[in-house]
C-alpha cells in the first residue's frame, strides 16, 4: 500500500485507503490513455485535412461499422469493469466488521464531540491503532459530513437519523478531520482530529479521562465545554473564533451591539448560556443557538459558568 | 433578399418596439443582453471567490460575506445564465431559421418567457441586495435553508418563476419542431443544434415543474411550519436533496446538450464534412434528456440513501456517460477526411473537446462509488462541474455566440482578436480549474472560506490556490476581450455577407446578411440534410468532380 502522499492523493492511513487508491489510479491512468488518445486524433486530424483552398469540397465519408462498433463495446467494457471495482470497494466501506470499537459522534456547528463506550467524552478522536473502529454519528443541527481524507472515508452527518461510518487505522498518528457539508459561517473552521495510539496508550487515556463522580464543578465545567462542543466557536487561549474567547471573559467589561455595556460577572454568563441573542457583543455575530436552556440541568449551567470563571 | 438595408434589426425602431416584440430574433437578443449581464456579475463575484481563496487566511471577505458571495455566484450562474443562455439566445435565434418557420409556434408565449425570466432575475438579484444577503449556497439544501432568513424565500421564489420561462421555452421549442418545419425538412435532415434544442424542451418541461413543486414547499415548511423536510419539524432531512436533485441533475443536460448541439453544427460547417454518426447524435441527445432522469442519485452516495441505491444510480450513471463518451468519438471522427477551417468559432468547439472530454472522465471518476466516498464535496468536484458547466456549455455558447454573429448583427468580428481571446480563455480556464482537481483529491472541501489550518498537512495548498486565482484572472481578461471585441464590431466591424462560413443550413442559405424580420422572403423548399456540402451547389457553385 501506498503510505507516502502523492501529487494526487494525501498519505494512507487506513485498511480500505489502499484498495480506494488503487482504484483512482486505474481510473486515472485509463482516462490520461483515452484523452491523450482522442486529443492526439483531434490535433492530427485539424492538421492533416486543413482546409487548402476556400473551394475545398470533400466527398462525404461513409460510416465504418467496424469502427463505430469499437467505439461503443470498448469504453462500455471499461466503464463495467470501473463499476463493478467501484462497487466491490463501496461495500467494504460500507460494511463494518462486527468485532468493531464503538464510538458515538456528535456534531453541530461548528464541533464534533467523540462519546466513548464508558462515557468519556473528548473533543478528539482518540482511537486504538489495527482496530475497527465504526463511528454512529448525528448532528445537533443541520447537516454535517464526517471526513478523513487519509482513510479515505466520509459520511453525511443528520440531525433526526444515524449514520456510520468505519475505519482501521494502520499506524501511529495524528489525522486531520474536516467536515466536507457546507454548514454556515464557520464551515471551513471545523477541524477535529484523529489521535492513532497504541492499544496501552488508547487504554490508559480512556481511563484518566473517565468521569468518576469526583470531579469538581470547573472539572463537569470543561467536561461540558468539550460535551456541548462550546470549543468550536469559544477559544480558551484567546483566540477569535465564531464567538468571543473565555479567557479572561469573566469579570471584564463587555461591549454590546446596541450600544450598552456590562461586566461579565455570574449572571451575565448565565443569561449568556440559556439567552444568547439577549446581548450580542461587539465584533460578534448572533449566531449561537439558544437550546441550552433545555438541554442542560441548572447544576450543569452552574459548572460550566465555574469553568468559565477559571479561565 | 432583394432590399437588403431592410433587416429585422431594423424593421421597426425604438425602445418599445423592442420591449413588445414578438420576433424570435428580437427576443433571441433580449435574451442576450440580459444573460451577458448577469454572466457579467457572476464573473466578479467568481473573482471575489478566487481573490479571497488566493492567499491563506481572510483577504477581502469575511466568513459570512463569502457564503453569501459563493451562493450569489451559484444562483446567477446555474439559473440566470447557463441554464437559459443557449436555448434563450441561440435557441430562439436560429432555431426557426434552421427549420425553415418565420417565428417560433407561439410567438408571445415565448415574449412572456423573457419578461418571467427578468422577473425571476430582478427577484433574485434584488432580494440577495436589498431584503437578505442569502449564505445557503446554490442548492438550499435543508435543514440549513430551514434555519435560514427567509430571504432564502426571494431566491427560491425568484427560481420558481424563472422556472417558468424555461418551461414556456421549452414548450414552445417542441411544438415550433413538430409542426413549423418547411417542406422537405424531415425529422433526419434538422441540424443537429434543432435536435439538441428539442431534446432540451423535453427535459425543460418535464423537470422544471419539480424544483418549482420542491420551492413551493420549502415555503410552505418555513412560513407554516409544516414538516416536510425539517427534522426538528418531523420531516426528513435527505428528502429535500432527492427532490432537488431529482430536478438539478436533469438540469445540467437542459445546460450541456443545447452546447453538444452548437458543437456538432460547428464540427460539421468548420470541417465541411457530414457530422459522423449523425443518427446516433440525434436519438442519443434525446435518450439522454429520459436517462437524466434517472441519476439523481448519484448526488448523494455519502448522504445516507441505501447501498442498493447508490449501486444502481451509479450504475445508470455509466449508461448514460457511454453515449456522451460516443459522441466526443463522432465528433473527432467527422473532421476525418474534412477540409478543417480554424477560424475562432471552431477554435471554440475543439476548446469544447478537450475541455469536455476532461469533465467527462473527471465524471467517470466522481461516479465510482468507493471513489467518490473520498472525492464528493471536495474541490475534485467543484473542478469537474466547472469543466462540464463552463468548459462545455459555456464554451459551447460562446463559440455558438462567434458562429452566429455575423447573422445575429450583420458585422464580422476582427479574427485576431477572436483567437487571441480564444487562448486567453483556454489558458486561464485550465490553470484555474485544473489546479482544484489535485486540491480536492488531496482533500480540501468544497465551500471553503479559509484553508490555513489545512496547511500544516498540506504546505502545497497554498501554491495550488495562488495558481488558481491567477488563472482566474487569465481567464476574465480573455472574457473581457471578447466584450470589447465585440462592442467593436457592433458598431464599427466590417459588413458581413450572407454566408461567410460557407454553411449548409437555411439560417446561412436562404437569408440576407441580416434576415429581415420574417425570414424568409418564401418558403424554403428542402432537398438536402443539413451538413451535405458535396450536394450545395447554391453554396459553392457546381462542384468540380475531376479534383475528388
Amino acid at each position: 500500500m501506498n503510505q507516502q502522499s502523492s501529487i494526487w492523493l494525501p498519505e494512507a492511513a487506513s485498511t480500505i485507503a489502499g484498495d480506494v487508491d488503487h482504484l483512482f489510479y486505474f481510473i486515472l491512468v485509463t482516462s490520461v490513455i483515452l484523452f491523450v488518445g482522442v486529443m492526439a486524433t483531434m490535433v492530427f486530424f485539424a492538421w492533416r485535412y486543413r482546409r487548402r483552398s476556400p473551394n475545398d469540397r470533400p466527398t462525404p465519408v461513409h460510416e465504418n461499422r467496424i469502427v463505430e462498433a469499437s467505439w461503443v463495446v470498448f469504453p462500455t467494457i471499461l466503464v463495467a469493469i470501473v463499476f463493478i471495482w467501484g462497487f466491490k470497494v463501496f461495500l467494504e466501506q460500507g460494511i463494518a466488521p462486527p468485532n468493531s470499537y464503538e464510538v458515538n459522534v456528535t456534531a453541530r456547528k461548528w464541533s464534533w464531540t467523540f462519546t466513548y463506550p464508558n462515557g468519556v467524552i473528548s473533543p478528539d478522536l482518540h482511537v486504538p491503532v489495527n482496530r475497527p473502529i465504526k463511528l454512529r454519528m448525528s448532528s445537533e443541527d443541520v447537516i454535517h459530513s464526517f471526513f478523513v481524507p487519509a482513510f479515505r472515508i466520509k459520511a453525511d452527518v443528520l440531525n433526526g437519523r444515524y449514520s456510520y461510518v468505519w475505519f482501521e487505522a494502520t499506524r501511529k498518528d495524528t489525522f486531520l478531520v474536516a467536515c466536507t457539508e457546507y454548514c454556515g459561517t464557520a464551515h471551513s473552521d471545523m477541524y477535529s482530529r484523529v489521535i492513532v495510539e497504541s492499544q496501552d496508550d488508547f487504554n490508559t487515556w480512556l481511563a484518566d479521562n473517565i468521569d468518576d463522580g469526583t470531579m469538581t464543578p470547573a472539572e463537569r465545567g470543561e467536561r461540558l465545554y468539550t460535551l456541548q462542543g462550546c470549543f468550536g466557536c469559544h477559544s480558551l487561549d484567546g483566540s477569535v473564533a465564531a464567538g468571543p474567547s473565555f479567557a479572561g471573559l469573566a469579570g471584564s467589561m463587555r461591549n454590546f451591539t446596541d450600544g450598552t455595556n456590562a461586566v461579565a460577572d455570574d449572571n451575565y454568563l448565565r443569561t449568556s448560556i440559556v439567552n444568547p441573542a439577549a446581548q450580542i457583543v461587539e465584533g460578534y455575530d448572533n449566531v449561537m443557538p439558544g437550546q441550552y436552556a433545555v438541554t442542560m440541568s441548572a447544576e450543569e449551567i452552574d459548572a460550566l459558568i465555574a469553568f468559565i470563571n477559571e479561565q | 433578399m432583394s432590399d437588403e438595408s431592410h433587416n429585422y434589426l431594423n424593421a421597426k425602431k425604438g425602445i418599445w418596439s423592442w420591449l413588445s416584440t414578438t420576433d424570435h430574433k428580437r427576443i433571441g437578443i433580449l435574451y442576450a443582453i440580459a444573460c451577458g449581464a448577469f454572466f457579467l456579475l457572476g464573473g466578479i463575484l467568481a473573482t471575489f471567490v478566487r481573490t479571497e481563496l488566493g492567499t491563506p487566511g481572510e483577504t477581502i471577505l469575511g466568513q459570512d460575506e463569502y457564503n453569501q458571495v459563493f451562493t450569489l455566484h451559484g444562483v446567477v450562474m446555474v439559473f440566470l445564465v447557463i441554464i437559459p443562455a443557449i436555448p434563450g439566445i441561440l435557441g430562439n435565434f436560429a432555431l426557426p431559421i434552421q427549420i425553415g418557420a418565420n417565428d417560433v409556434a407561439f410567438p408571445r408565449l415565448n415574449l412572456a418567457s423573457w419578461y418571467l425570466f427578468m422577473a425571476g432575475a430582478i427577484m433574485a438579484v434584488c432580494g440577495w441586495l436589498f431584503v437578505g444577503k442569502v449564505d445557503t449556497g446554490w442548492t438550499f439544501y435543508t435543514p440549513y435553508s430551514s434555519g435560514a432568513s427567509n430571504a432564502v424565500l426571494w431566491l427560491t421564489s425568484a427560481v420558481f418563476v424563472a422556472g417558468f420561462a424555461s418551461i414556456f421555452t421549452g414548450l414552445n421549442f417542441i411544438v415550433t419542431v413538430h409542426k413549423m418545419r418547411a417542406p422537405g425538412m424531415t425529422w433526419n435532415r434538422l441540424p443537429l443544434f434543432t435536435w439538441a434544442i428539442y431534446a432540451t424542451g423535453i427535459v425543460q418541461v418535464l423537470a422544471t415543474p419539480v424544483i418549482g413543486i420542491t420551492m413551493i414547499l420549502l415555503f410552505l415548511e418555513k412560513l407554516m411550519h409544516i414538516g416536510i423536510f425539517d427534522p426538528a419539524l418531523g420531516g426528513d432531512p435527505v428528502l429535500f436533496q432527492h427532490f432537488f436533485w431529482f430536478y438539478s441533475h436533469p438540469a445540467v443536460y437542459i445546460m450541456i446538450l443545447p452546447a453538444m448541439g452548437i458543437i456538432s453544427d460547428l464540427m460539421g460547417t468548420f470541417s465541411r464534412q457530414q457530422v459522423s454518426g449523425y443518427t446516433f447524435i440525434a436519438l442519443s441527445s434525446v435518450a439522454i434528456a429520459f436517462l437524466g432522469f434517472l441519476v439523481w442519485g448519484h448526488h448523494m452516495f455519502v448522504a445516507g440513501q441505501s447501498a442498493l441505491s447508490s449501486i444502481i444510480f451509479s450504475m445508470l450513471t455509466f449508461l448514460i456517460g457511454i453515449p456522451t463518451g460516443i459522441k466526443v468519438f463522432n465528433w473527432v471522427a467527422t473532421m476525418y477526411k474534412g477540409s478543417v477551417w480554424l477560424r475562432t468559432p471552431m477554435l471554440y468547439a475543439l476548446m469544447f473537446l478537450f475541455l469536455f472530454t476532461i469533465g467527462g472522465l473527471t465524471g467517470i471518476m466522481v461516479g465510482v462509488l468507493a471513489v467518490d466516498v473520498h472525492l464528493h464535496d471536495t474541490y475534485f468536484v467543484v473542478a469537474h462541474f466547472h469543466y462540464v458547466m463552463m468548459g462545455g456549455a459555456l464554451i459551447g455558447l460562446i463559440g455558438g455566440l462567434h458562429y452566429w454573429w455575423p447573422k445575429m448583427t450583420g458585422r464580422m468580428y476582427n479574427e485576431t482578436a477572436g483567437v487571441i481571446a480564444a487562448i486567453l480563455v483556454f489558458i486561464g480556464f485550465n490553470l484555474t480549474f485544473f489546479t482544484q482537481f489535485f486540491l480536492g483529491s488531496k482533500g480540501m472541501p468544497r465551500r471553503y472560506h479559509d484553508y490555513s489550518e489545512l496547511l500544516d498537512t498540506f504546505p502545497e495548498f497554498a501554491a495550488l490556490n495562488m495558481a488558481s486565482t491567477i488563472g482566474s484572472y487569465i481567464l476574465g481578461v480573455g472574457l473581457l476581450l471578447i466584450l470589447v471585441y465585440a462592442l467593436y464590431s457592433l458598431f464599427r466591424g466590417p459588413k458581413a455577407t450572407a454566408n461567410p462560413w460557407g454553411a449548409c443550413t437555411l439560417e446561412w442559405t436562404h437569408t440576407g446578411p441580416v434576415p429581415d424580420e420574417h425570414n424568409f422572403h418564401e418558403t424554403p423548399q428542402v432537398t438536402r440534410g443539413p451538413y451535405d456540402f458535396h450536394l450545395a451547389d447554391d453554396v459553392f457553385g457546381p462542384k468540380n468532380n475531376s479534383q475528388s
